[in-house]
C-alpha cells in the first residue's frame, strides 16, 4: 500500500482517533458500550456510513454549490443511515432493537459530518474512502475498547460468553452506568495521551 | 535526640536528595522526616509570618479530632454484634475486641492501598506526599458499614484516591472530596454490601469469629437484618407515623435519646452524635475547620426540615420533627468532617455560608422528596462540592461590583 494511503487509513486508530484525540462521537460512545456485541455492529454501522458518505460526497464535491453543501450531506448521510438501519432491522433484529435510537442517531454523529466536511470535499474519492474507512475504524477500537471492560467488570461475560472468574465474582453496576463509561473513556484517553507523549494546544 | 537527628541529616538524608542514591524515592524520606519533626527550615527573606502549624499539623489535627468517633465506632461495631448474634457473657471487652476484628482491618487496608497509590504517583510524578491522605484514609473507613468486604475497601479507596484526587494534581487541585467520592464509587458500583438493611451488623462466619475470647456465639446465623433511622422513616406508608415507626422498629426501636448517643447499627463512625460533637468542639476550638460551613449546615438542615414540617404534604416523612434529621443518619459526621475540607468547599466567607446551608437543606430534601436513596448527605455534598468554584465565582464578583461603585461614588463626589 503506497503510504500516503496507509497514513490515511491508519492515522485514525491512535495518532488521530476520532474518539480519543479530538473527542467527537461521545454520545453514542457512553450509550452503546454496555455490550460488546452492540459495540461491533455500532462500528459496523457507522463505518459503513462513514466510508460510503464520505465516497459519495467526494463523487459531488465538484458539483455542490458551497452555499447549500451540509444540506446536500445531510441528504447523502441520512440516506445511508436509513439503509443501514432497515438492514439491521431485517437481519439482526434483537441487535437494532438495543441499539434502538443510536443507529438512527448516527446522523448527528459529529465523525460523519466532520469527515465529510472537512476530508472529503477536499479530496478525490478513492483517499476520501479510506479516510472514510480509517475514521470509522478508529472511532470502533474505542468502542470495543470501552464495552470490553464494561462488560467484563460489569457482567463477568465478554461478547455473551462467561467467563472464567469463579463464584465469588461479583458485577460492578457503576460500569454499567453512563457515568462509568464516562471514567472508562477518561482513563483510555489518560492512557494513550501518556503513551503518544501527546498534547492539547 | 541531637545525636540522632544529627545522623538522619548529615548520613540518610543525603542519600534521598538529588545525586544520591534513592533519588527517586525522595518523597518517601521527606514524608517520613515531615510527618515526625517540624522542619527546621526558615524563610531567609521577608515577610516572615511566623506560625507553627503546616498542612501536616492541620491534617494531623483532623485526626484527632476523630478519634472519639473511632473509638465509639469499634465498640459500637462489636456490641451490635454481641446483641444481634446473642452473644453469651458479652462485656465491654468483648465488645472492644470484636469491634476491633471488624474495623482495623477496614482502617488497616485503606491506609495500605491508598498508601501505595500515594507514593506511586509521589515517586513518578516527583512530587511530596501529599498530607491530606492522612485524613482521606481515615474518613473512608469511618462511613464505611462494618461488614463492607475489605477488597471493596481497597477498590473504592483505589478509585477515591486515583480519580478523585490525583488525575487531578493532587491535594489542593481535587474538585471532590476524595473519601466520599471512594464511597460514592462503592454505593453505585457494589449497593449490595453498602446500602439496604443486611450490612450494618456483622456476623460470625470463620472459626475465628467464634473463638471464646469474643465470648460464645450462642447460634450462628446467615445475616442480620437490621434497618437504619433513615431506611425505617422512609418505608413509612402514607398516613403513618415517623416518630412511632422508628421507636417500634423491630430489633432495635429507634428514639432521640439513642440516635443521639449512638449505640445503634450504621456506618463505623457516624452513628454518636456525641462523639461527633467532641471532634467538633475540637476543630472549633483549634479553628482547623470552617465554623461558617459547620453553622450554616446545621442551620440549612434545620430551615428544610421546619419548612417540611408546615408544608402541607401527603408525605409522613416531611412530617418528622426537624431535630431529627439533625440526629439521624450521616449528616453531622458529613458536615464537621467531609463538608469542611478546605480544598473542596467554598474558599470565600460569604460562599462557605452559602455552601454549608445548601447542603444542610439538599440533605434534607433528598432524604425526603427521593425515596431512591435513604441518606442525601453523601450525594449533597458532593453536589455542593461541585458547586463550590461557581458560589465564589458570584462572591467574589458581587465584591468587585460592590467596590467599583463605591469608588465611583468617591470619584463623582
Amino acid at each position: 500500500m503506497a503510504s500516503a494511503a496507509k497514513k490515511l487509513l491508519m492515522d485514525p486508530f491512535s495518532d488521530n482517533n476520532p474518539i480519543t484525540i479530538q473527542v467527537l462521537g461521545i454520545c453514542s460512545a457512553l450509550a452503546v458500550t454496555v455490550k460488546v456485541d452492540t459495540a461491533i455492529v455500532m462500528t459496523l454501522a457507522l463505518t459503513a456510513v462513514v466510508s460510503l458518505s464520505n465516497f459519495v460526497i467526494s463523487l459531488m464535491r465538484n458539483v455542490i454549490p458551497s452555499g447549500i453543501r451540509m444540506i446536500v450531506e445531510m441528504a447523502v448521510i441520512a440516506t445511508l443511515v436509513i439503509i443501514a438501519d432497515q438492514l439491521l432491522r431485517a437481519f439482526l433484529f434483537d441487535i437494532s432493537k438495543q441499539l434502538s435510537v443510536f443507529v438512527g442517531l448516527i446522523i448527528t454523529n459529529c465523525i460523519v459530518m466532520g469527515r465529510a466536511e472537512a476530508f472529503a470535499l477536499q479530496n478525490p474519492p478513492k483517499a476520501s474512502l479510506l479516510d472514510g474507512l480509517g475514521n470509522g475504524l478508529g472511532y470502533g477500537i474505542v468502542l470495543i475498547a470501552v464495552a470490553s471492560i464494561r462488560e467484563i467488570l460489569g457482567f463477568g461475560k465478554w461478547l455473551g460468553f462467561q467467563l472464567p472468574l469463579g463464584d465469588n465474582f461479583m458485577g460492578n453496576g457503576l460500569v454499567l452506568l453512563a457515568p462509568g463509561a464516562f471514567i472508562i473513556l477518561g482513563l483510555l484517553i489518560w492512557g494513550q495521551r501518556t503513551l503518544t507523549k501527546y498534547v492539547e494546544d | 535526640m541531637k545525636a540522632l537527628f544529627d545522623f538522619m541529616d548529615k548520613k540518610i538524608g543525603p542519600l534521598f536528595e538529588e545525586g544520591g542514591k534513592f533519588e527517586r524515592l525522595y518523597p518517601l524520606w521527606e514524608a517520613g522526616d515531615t510527618f515526625n519533626r517540624t522542619p527546621g527550615d526558615v524563610t531567609p527573606s521577608a515577610p516572615h509570618v511566623r506560625d507553627s502549624i503546616d498542612q501536616k499539623r492541620l491534617m494531623i489535627f483532623v485526626i484527632y479530632a476523630l478519634i472519639p468517633c473511632i473509638l465509639f465506632g469499634i465498640w459500637n461495631a462489636g456490641n451490635q454484634f454481641n446483641i444481634a448474634n446473642n452473644v453469651e457473657d458479652a462485656s465491654l471487652m468483648t465488645d472492644i475486641l470484636r469491634g476491633a476484628t471488624m474495623v482495623l482491618p477496614i482502617i488497616f487496608v485503606s491506609y495500605l492501598v491508598g498508601g501505595l497509590w500515594e507514593v506511586l504517583f509521589a515517586v513518578i510524578r516527583r512530587h511530596e506526599i501529599n498530607e491530606g491522605f492522612l485524613v482521606t484514609g481515615m474518613l473512608f473507613p469511618l462511613i464505611l458499614p462494618p461488614t463492607l468486604p475489605l477488597w471493596q475497601v481497597a477498590v473504592g479507596v483505589s478509585f477515591g484516591i486515583v480519580i478523585g484526587k490525583e488525575i487531578f494534581g493532587g491535594v489542593g487541585y481535587n474538585i471532590l472530596n476524595p473519601a466520599l467520592t471512594a464511597r460514592a464509587f462503592l454505593f453505585f458500583a457494589y449497593p449490595a454490601q453498602i446500602s439496604g438493611d443486611k450490612v450494618w451488623v456483622g456476623t460470625a462466619k470463620t472459626a475465628f469469629d467464634n473463638s471464646p475470647i469474643f465470648g460464645t456465639v450462642a447460634e450462628n446465623v446467615d445475616g442480620v437484618t437490621m434497618a437504619t433511622p433513615l431506611a425505617v422513616a422512609a418505608a413509612v406508608e402514607k398516613g403513618g407515623d415517623v416518630v412511632q415507626a422508628l421507636a417500634d422498629n423491630a430489633g432495635q426501636g429507634y428514639t432521640l435519646l439513642n440516635m443521639t448517643l449512638g449505640n445503634i447499627p450504621g456506618c463505623i463512625g457516624s452513628t454518636s452524635v456525641v462523639a461527633i460533637v467532641l471532634g467538633m468542639i475540637f476543630l472549633l476550638i483549634t479553628g482547623i475547620a470552617s465554623w461558617r460551613v459547620m453553622f450554616s449546615g446545621i442551620i440549612g438542615c434545620v430551615a428544610m426540615g421546619a419548612l417540611f414540617n408546615v408544608l402541607p404534604l401527603d408525605n409522613p416523612f416531611a412530617a418528622l420533627p426537624f431535630v431529627y434529621h439533625l440526629v439521624m443518619g450521616g449528616f453531622l459526621f458529613g458536615i464537621v468532617f467531609m463538608a469542611t475540607d478546605p480544598v473542596s468547599a467554598s474558599a470565600t466567607n460569604t460562599g462557605k455560608f452559602i455552601y454549608g446551608f445548601l447542603i444542610g437543606a439538599l440533605t434534607v430534601l433528598i432524604r425526603v422528596a427521593n425515596p431512591a436513596y435513604p441518606e442525601g448527605a453523601m450525594l449533597a455534598i458532593l453536589f455542593m462540592n461541585v458547586m463550590a468554584p461557581l458560589i465564589d465565582h458570584f462572591v467574589v464578583q458581587g465584591h468587585i461590583k460592590k467596590r467599583t461603585a463605591y469608588a465611583r461614588a468617591l470619584n463623582n463626589a
